[in-house]
């Protein structure tokens, strides 16, 4: 049977205090952060005993950096978050992760979320500077000189599929797809050939095809191996090589999108037919051809388009799912990523309202027009940074989505609802019911358990199935009984 | 959605060169869009960062994952 869809994305942000003496990222960051965490509520820690990021899907452990352990560290940095997700410091960057979700329409929504959680500690936070400093947070990936930042996504899939068909399958996706989930870029970073204006924000740091780093010499295909589920049913495909997407359009049609061609991966379907000869030059040169018209050479000298790949998988989801896999939603990505494609091939200008780079690129060339500027004026790259903004009043792509000038998918109203309320239908629900109703018996939280602080010790429930832990299965115990009564029935029922 | 121009495109094979003319619904917006955009860039003009120059200089994050 197929492994169910659960997805989850985790983004850093890029984080700058305006008017501070010396920009100190970390103390930033951890300010942000910690300012959203003062609900006068007891610290529940991070569980780091459930991870292990240096473990590799090709079934080898790395020797490298630990954790931190100690638990008041533990606490300034993390925060357990009632809608299921997690928002902490990683490195020098505020990170917010999505609770699960079981499709790409609540993934956009919980992600809109974070963003909306992000401002709300960005204004606490401000409250304890000084009165001419100001933070600003981006949702973007790069300072333009050459350090980037992740957007990750996070896809459940069966353990039975090898890891080679992972790679072979979904590297000429992942390397093309970025004509629609590109967030686009002034200039290029990393040594990587210059241009003036180019579709991805992340494509120039790609170094390898398959590899475990996700911080130097990154690979197109991360193979961490950290399923935060049970191991032998599950692994948790780690997809680094995207941008942080400001376009709800744009966000859903990149996780979801994603997610069907795993599936088809897992049906056996997509093979190495698509294999291109030089993935990691090609992911440079797609990002660079805003005609979206290179043609790019295949292991078997087929000489295909970005847009042309794309239909090549297009063709064999219509050919493969079956009417059970064409829920609403994944029918709504089809029709979505064919009309996107359809529209693209005859002038990829045309997606102005739908996906980040070309969205950004007519901002850019009306500006460029107005002002008689160069693609290399400060103002110009500017532009492309407070783009991601997350300001309000300050933010470009917010300023766009307020007049109209945007595609809309979700209300603010359902944005702000999933602040403060888990998706349904994970375990997500589980752990954030658990959260508002208990927060004074619970010691610490991971993704795949909750250590409760009952009166004869510490209890660890694991929930080792990502998609157990729902209001259907577990709603009405919860809104039933005690803690004790929870972790004794739940220890009975195994 | 325009399900028939989707539906149109269906019936074709993937590799065939023909042009396909872009939906009209979407020329619309994108000439809505332009004269929108006048007005933003207005705004703009008024909201973009001071001292864009050293904004961008001295923006200089740490490298993430």
């Amino acid at each position: 049977m197929a492994v169910p869809t659960i997805i989850g994305t985790e983004t850093e942000f890029g984080i700058s205090v305006k008017n501070a003496r010396e920009q100190d990222l970390v103390a930033a960051s951890t300010l942000v952060v910690n300012a959203y965490n003062s609900r006068n509520l007891p610290t529940i820690l991070w569980d780091y005993a459930q991870e292990s990021p240096l473990m590799d899907a090709r079934g080898f452990t790395v020797d490298g950096e630990n954790p931190p352990s100690d638990d008041a560290n533990n606490s300034v940095i993390n925060d357990i978050l009632i809608n299921g997700g997690r928002y902490y410091v990683d490195h020098a960057h505020p990170e917010y992760c999505t609770p699960e979700c079981t499709n790409a329409r609540d993934l956009v929504k919980y992600e809109k979320a974070g963003e909306l959680i992000l401002e709300l500690s960005r204004l606490a936070a401000e409250q304890l500077l000084l009165d001419n400093q100001e933070i600003i947070i981006y949702k973007n990936n790069t300072d333009y000189k050459g350090h980037s930042y992740g957007s990750h996504e996070n896809y459940l899939m069966s353990r039975k599929i090898p890891f080679t068909d992972i790679v072979n399958g979904l590297t000429p996706f992942l390397v093309t797809r970025q004509i629609f989930t590109g967030s686009g870029k002034v200039g290029a970073e990393n040594g990587a050939e210059d241009t003036d204006f180019q579709i991805s924000q992340r494509a120039d740091f790609f170094e390898k095809e398959v590899g475990l780093s996700t911080m130097v010499e990154r690979p197109i295909i991360n193979t961490r191996d950290e399923p935060h589920a049970d191991s032998k049913l599950y692994r948790r495909l780690h997809v680094i090589v995207g941008d942080s997407n400001m376009s709800e359009f744009t966000i859903y049609l990149k996780v979801g999108i994603t997610s069907i061609i795993l599936q088809l991966i897992e049906k056996g379907v997509v093979g190495s037919q698509f294999a291109l000869q030089d993935p990691v030059a090609v992911i440079k040169s797609v990002s660079r051809d805003l005609d979206c018209r290179n043609k790019y050479s295949l292991k078997d000298d087929r000489n295909w388009t970005a847009i042309e790949i794309q239909q090549a998988y297009l063709e064999l989801a219509h050919k493969h799912l079956s009417p059970e896999e064409r829920t609403p939603v994944v029918e709504d990505l089809l029709d979505k990523w064919e009309y996107v494609l359809t529209n693209m091939k005859s002038d990829p200008m045309s997606m102005g309202q739908h996906i980040d780079w070309v969205i950004k690129k007519r901002l850019i060339d009306a500006y460029i027009d107005r002002h008689a500027f160069k693609w290399t004026d400060a103002r110009v790259r500017m532009l492309d940074l407070q783009y991601h903004d997350l300001r309000p009043e300050k933010g470009l792509y917010a300023r766009l989505l307020k007049n109209g000038h945007v595609e809309r998918l979700l209300s603010q109203e359902e944005v702000v609802h999933a602040i403060q309320h888990p998706p349904l239908d994970t375990r997500a629900y589980f752990r954030g019911t658990c959260l508002r109703k208990y927060p004074n018996s619970i010691h610490s939280v991971s993704w795949n358990s909750i250590v409760f602080n009952g009166p004869t010790g510490f209890d660890k429930i694991m929930m080792e199935r990502p998609h157990f832990g729902t209001q259907e299965i577990i709603g009405e115990l919860l809104n039933s009984c005690t803690v004790d009564e929870l972790v004794n029935q739940i220890r009975t029922d195994g | 959605m325009p399900r028939e121009k989707q539906q149109e495109y269906r019936d074709h094979p993937i590799n065939e060169n023909e042009e396909i003319q872009p939906n009209s619904e979407i020329n619309d917006n994108v000439d809505d869009l332009t004269e929108d955009l006048d007005a933003l860039l207005d705004e703009i003009d008024e909201i973009l960062e001071e001292d864009s120059e050293e904004f961008v200089e001295n923006f200089i994050q740490r490298g993430g994952q």
